[in-house]
Formats: structure tokens, C-alpha cells, sequence
């Protein structure tokens, strides 16, 4: 028996059924797409092909098209990957962590949030392969013997780390997604009206009928799928901080990056899928399905999360002096007060001051004020990943070397390239997938929903809620 | 060979009923076939006298699998066929080995065990599994009985106790099993 306290407010809203449930859901994926939806899918699509050339480009000519030069050799190539990445946690967040947490709000997103992640983690490998120079080479990163490349692979690396993790990652997110899909594939197969619809989604639902023992089994993947994902996704931000931390550049060289980046990448993560889960649930009229209690609970983990990025910041400014090391002292210094002083301080107002304001209760439940802080946080962690890169590279221990990078149209244009892939995947996802996991909230609803659960309106749950202190 | 086989499918509107249901029935000597809804129900297993699933074991064989190729792997290579001065490192940093045999671990055991869940179920692209009624997977509950199996009851006698345990509609249907 599930006992939900009278305090918490329903997850589900507007006297939903199961049926309603199946309704809701499946009417976008079968309906026509909405006049918006091919308005953005068009301007993604054409986004992307702008992007795919720019790409081509760099391949043909190689890297030597971005503004890099001697000094700094990485900069808004690693950022963009070390950027996607990050986003691409929450989703895993939301599906493995908050399972094994048992929140029930995760069900409504968790789905939306998954692809996200595939997504992004997709946009970080691109970045990877260019980065590469040569992409046709890239194999040349897995352990193949040495009468095909040069030699075996260096495992004391932490870019060999990387190249397992991130596609560990890949291959284990596409898998938990894809088998949380199967039911929902299942209850679209068994309405499709037409032939073709029923032969696709019949052949994607892998043949489910959802018996007892299936489901059983069902839970059981789900459950240890959740189990794994969680080391692995604290695994993957970790190794992708050990590419700086394990180097002996000032600023770099810190033992505080693995959870630091983790917290990063969670709260970049939320972010973004406050901005799409946003815009998804006005156009598809998901308000009953995420509600302004999901956008809260995700508001305060974007609190919680940029709290500990911010306490980070402090202490590795804090740690450059104390430690008494005039090379870190002066990198530290240099990024607040150096050329890069304007990319410092706008990771500092994003990430630090920002999710501040979500402490107002007020400001958290609302929607448009939410939506500007997701997009500023985002804006923030690309900058925090910046002032990492750059700012610690640019000042060389021989100050004759000592460069500036500024980005060249193909840096724009290789960026542009990934939000092209992002969205354009993201939209396709949106047209011919669920964006609710159907089967897991409709198994909540009886618990959670707020006709089921006897509770009048959201309105006086509201006052509940304002008298009896929160946990 | 082709065997026609009789089942009567009962449908239920609610997962608590569903659930006593399939106690009282069990009770009374009725032998369920399957149960089929919408989504996982809690505490369905035992009242079908379903086993806990072994899956959990098979994940940590596949991850123990898994752990012993990439240290394999590692040990071979950076050891042994092609040892390598980095950094005046040892040949064998173990602490190095660290992130690339947690990452093999997780694959192999996620895919592993999914794979053996997908063959156990018999669900791959393409598989037509029985569908006794298609809105179990919209907001139906159905238990389906096997007639052959329930021979200790009429089938005016079954139909009678499926309705009695709150069956809100009871079929029946024929399925052609080809062997």
C-alpha cells in the first residue's frame, strides 16, 4: 500500500483516468505535427544543415579553421563536449537516481529527460571526432593491436578513460531508454488504426503483451539498469575531470574537479531540461502531466546542485592561495581579474547568483522566471567550461607565449551544428516517440493523482503546504 | 502440428480487484494461465506464485565477466606484449586500470543482462506474443485461464467466479498454436 502525506501536492492533475492517460499521451505521436512543431523542426533541420557544412569543412581543411594556435590548443571544442556531457546527466539523473530514491515526480519526465541525455551525449561525441583532427583515425582510440595502428593504447590516460566511459554511457542510456520504452510501444501498436503504424510499432515493441512474469522481469532490469547507471554516470563526469586534473596545468590541476563537475554537470543537466520541458508540455498541453510541482522540485535541485558548484568555485580560489603555489595563485587571480575577466564573471553571476533566487518560493513556481534562469544557467555552464579551458591555457609559463583566443566562424558554426543535431533529434523524438512514460504514471496515479488521493484542488493543497513545514 | 486451445479472458477495470481476485481465485482452485496490465502491479508476483526473478544474478556473472576481459585486456597489453615507459610509470599502475574495468563491468553486465531478458521473454524486433486483449495495455486488467487446465470447473461455473471476483466482462478466445 503506498501512503502519500495530505501535504504533497498531486503529480497529476485534472481527474486523469488510466485511459485519459493513454489518450494524452498517444495523441501526438498519432495526430498530424502541429503547425510549431514544423515550424521549429524545419528551422532545426535547416540549423543543421548550415552546421553539417561547416563541419565538412573542418574536416576537409582540419582544425586549423578554428581560432586555436600554439598556446591554446583546446578551447570551444572541449568546452562544447565537456558542455553536453553535463546536460546529458540529468536525464540519467532523473531515471537511475531518483529511482533508486523512489520520487515518484520522475515519471513524468524521466522519459523526455532520457532522450535528452542520448542526444546530447551524441553532440559530446561529435565534438570528440572533430576535435580529433583526422575522425577517420578515430578507432585508433580503442585497443587494437599494434600491426594495425601504431601501438596498444595508453590505459594510464585519462582520454583513453574517456573514450570508454562516454561510450559506456552511450551504449548503457540507449539501452535503459529503449527498454523503458517497449510498454509504451506496445500501447501505441495496439491502438494504431492504420497498417503501417501497427507494423512499425509492432516490430519497435519487440512483440510485448505485458504479462505478470514480463513485467516482473521488467522491473527487475529496471531496477539494476538504475543500480548501474548511478556509478556509472557519477563514473563518466569524473573521468571526463580527470583529462584536466591528471595534467600539471595551474587550474587544472585539482583534486576538488571530480565532484565538482558532477554537481556541474547535474545542475547544467536540470537546466535543460527545465528549457525543453517547458516548451514541451505548452505545446503538447502536458500541464496536467508536469506540473508546477515537478517544475519546483527540479528548481530546487538546480538550487541545491549550483549551490555546491558555487561553494567549488570558492574553495579552488581558496585553495590556489592557500596552497602557496604562485602558478595557481596567479591562474586563479588571472580569471577573475585577466583578458578572460568578462567570461569569469559571467560564470559567476550564471552559476553562483542565479539559482540563488530560486529560494523565493514565488520565483520557483513560476514558469517564465524558471525558463529564463534554465537558459542562463546553461549559458553559465558553457562559460564555466570555457574559463576552465581557456583561461588556464592562455597564460603559458613563458609569458613570450602567452596567447588569446578568439573564435573563427567555424567554431560558431561546428556549435551551431550540434544544436541542430540536438533539436532536430529532440523534435523527431517528440513527433514519433511518448514523452510521457505512460506505463510508470500510470502506475503512480492511484497514489499520486490528485482524484484518487481524495485531495480537493491544488489550491488548498497549496495552503496545506504554506503551514506545515516541508521536508 | 496445429492445436486449437480454449481460454477464457477475464477483464477487470481495477488493479486492487485484480489483485484479490487472483487470491480468491487461486484460493478456490482456479489455475490462472497469465495476467496482463498496463503496468507492473506491487505484490502480483506472489499472488501468481511468480519466482523472483533471476536476472540480478545474471547481471553480476555478466559483470564479473566483464571486469576480468578489461583487466585481461590492460595486464595484456600494457604489460606483457608491448610494455611501455610512460612517464616512468610501472608497467602495471593497477590504480590506472581502475576507470576503463568499471566501465567494461557496467557494459557488460547492462547489456548482458538485458539481452537475457529480451531472449527469457521472448521480445525482439518482430515477436508476435499472444495479445489476449489489446486494451491491456491501455487501462484494462486481464487474467486469462487456460479451459484445458480448469477441467475440475464447468465453464458456466468459472465464468460464474470470475464475475463473482469482479470481472467486468468475461470472453473467450481460441488461439491456433502451431508446433
Amino acid at each position: 500500500m503506498n501512503v502519500t502525506s495530505s501535504v504533497r501536492e498531486p503529480l497529476i492533475t485534472g481527474g486523469k483516468t488510466w485511459a485519459d492517460i493513454t489518450n494524452d499521451i498517444c495523441r501526438q505521436v498519432e495526430g498530424k505535427p502541429s503547425k510549431s512543431w514544423i515550424i521549429a523542426f524545419t528551422v532545426s533541420v535547416l540549423l543543421l544543415g548550415v552546421g553539417v557544412f561547416c563541419v565538412m569543412y573542418t574536416w576537409f581543411v582540419g582544425i586549423g579553421v578554428w581560432g586555436l594556435n600554439k598556446t591554446v590548443g583546446w578551447a570551444w571544442d572541449i568546452t562544447n563536449f565537456v558542455w553536453w556531457v553535463g546536460i546529458g546527466h540529468a536525464g540519467t539523473l532523473i531515471s537511475a537516481i531518483l529511482l533508486l530514491f523512489r520520487q515518484k515526480w520522475r515519471t513524468s519526465i524521466n522519459r523526455a529527460a532520457e532522450a535528452m541525455t542520448i542526444f546530447a551525449v551524441l553532440c559530446a561525441a561529435s565534438f570528440i571526432l572533430l576535435h580529433m583532427g583526422r575522425p577517420w583515425l578515430a578507432h585508433w582510440a580503442l585497443p587494437f593491436g599494434n600491426t594495425y595502428g601504431s601501438l596498444w593504447v595508453n590505459f594510464n590516460s585519462p582520454l583513453v578513460w574517456d573514450v570508454f566511459a562516454i561510450s559506456t554511457y552511450l551504449t548503457v542510456s540507449i539501452v535503459f531508454w529503449y527498454i523503458g520504452l517497449i510498454p509504451d510501444l506496445a500501447t501505441i501498436r495496439d491502438r494504431a488504426t492504420n497498417k503501417v503504424s501497427r507494423l512499425i510499432y509492432g516490430t519497435m515493441s519487440f512483440g510485448w503483451n505485458g504479462s505478470a512474469k514480463d513485467w516482473s522481469r521488467f522491473e527487475s532490469v529496471c531496477l539494476i539498469l538504475a543500480g548501474l547507471s548511478t556509478p556509472l554516470v557519477l563514473s563518466v563526469h569524473t573521468i571526463v575531470s580527470m583529462d584536466f586534473a591528471t595534467s600539471l596545468v595551474p587550474g587544472w590541476h585539482t583534486t576538488i574537479f571530480p565532484p565538482y563537475f558532477v554537481a556541474g554537470a547535474i545542475f547544467s543537466g536540470f537546466a535543460m531540461v527545465l528549457t525543453l520541458m517547458l516548451i514541451t508540455r505548452k505545446v503538447f498541453h502536458l500541464e496536467d502531466y508536469i506540473t508546477l510541482a515537478h517544475v519546483e522540485s527540479m528548481n530546487k535541485v538546480i538550487t541545491l546542485t549550483g549551490s555546491i558548484v558555487g561553494v567549488a568555485y570558492i574553495t579552488e580560489f581558496f585553495i590556489a592561495w592557500y596552497s602557496g603555489v604562485e602558478y595557481e595563485s596567479y591562474a586563479f587571480i588571472n580569471r577573475a581579474t585577466g583578458p578572460y575577466w568578462w567570461a569569469y564573471w559571467a560564470m559567476m553571476t550564471c552559476n553562483v547568483v542565479s539559482p540563488q533566487l530560486f529560494w523565493f518560493r514565488s520565483l520557483r513556481r513560476s514558469l517564465w522566471f524558471t525558463f529564463f534562469i534554465s537558459i542562463v544557467v546553461n549559458i553559465g555552464m558553457w562559460f564555466e567550461r570555457f574559463v576552465i579551458i581557456v583561461t588556464s591555457l592562455h597564460r603559458d609559463y613563458l609569458p613570450s607565449s602567452w596567447a588569446y583566443f578568439t573564435p573563427t566562424w567555424l567554431d560558431i558554426g561546428d556549435y551551431a551544428n550540434s544544436f541542430g543535431l540536438f533539436f532536430t533529434l529532440f523534435l523527431l523524438f517528440s513527433k514519433f516517440l511518448p514523452v510521457i512514460n505512460m506505463a510508470e504514471v500510470k502506475a503512480i496515479l492511484k497514489s499520486s493523482g490528485d482524484v484518487q488521493t481524495g485531495q480537493a484542488t491544488a489550491k488548498s493543497i497549496v495552503k496545506d503546504t504554506e503551514t506545515v513545514p516541508q521536508n | 502440428m496445429t492445436e486449437v486451445k480454449s481460454y477464457l479472458v477475464a477483464v477487470f477495470d481495477d488493479d486492487d480487484v485484480l489483485l484479490n481476485a487472483i487470491n480468491s481465485l487461486r484460493e478456490k482452485g482456479a489455475k490462472i494461465f497469465e495476467a496482463f496490465t498496463p503496468f507492473p502491479i506491487h505484490g502480483i508476483d506472489p499472488a501468481l506464485g511468480i519466482k523472483r526473478s533471476r536476472l540480478p544474478q545474471v547481471a553480476f556473472m555478466f559483470g564479473a565477466t566483464g571486469i576480468t576481459c578489461a583487466l585481461t585486456l590492460q595486464i595484456a597489453t600494457l604489460g606483457f606484449d608491448w610494455p611501455l615507459n610512460i612517464g616512468g610509470k610501472p608497467h602495471l599502475p593497477f590504480p590506472s586500470f581502475i576507470p576503463v574495468s568499471f566501465e567494461l563491468t557496467v557494459l557488460f553486465a547492462a547489456l548482458g543482462m538485458v539481452g537475457t531478458f529480451l531472449l527469457a521473454s521472448g521480445l525482439w524486433p518482430g515477436a508476435q506474443k499472444i495479445i489476449f486483449d489489446p486494451r491491456s495495455s491501455d487501462d484494462k486488467f486481464i487474467l486469462v485461464f487456460d479451459l484445458e487446465k480448469n477441467k475440475h470447473f464447468s465453464t458456466d461455473q468459472l465464468t460464474e467466479m470470475v464475475s463473482n471476483a469482479g470481472a467486468s466482462e468475461v470472453n473467450f478466445k481460441d488461439i491456433v498454436e502451431k508446433h
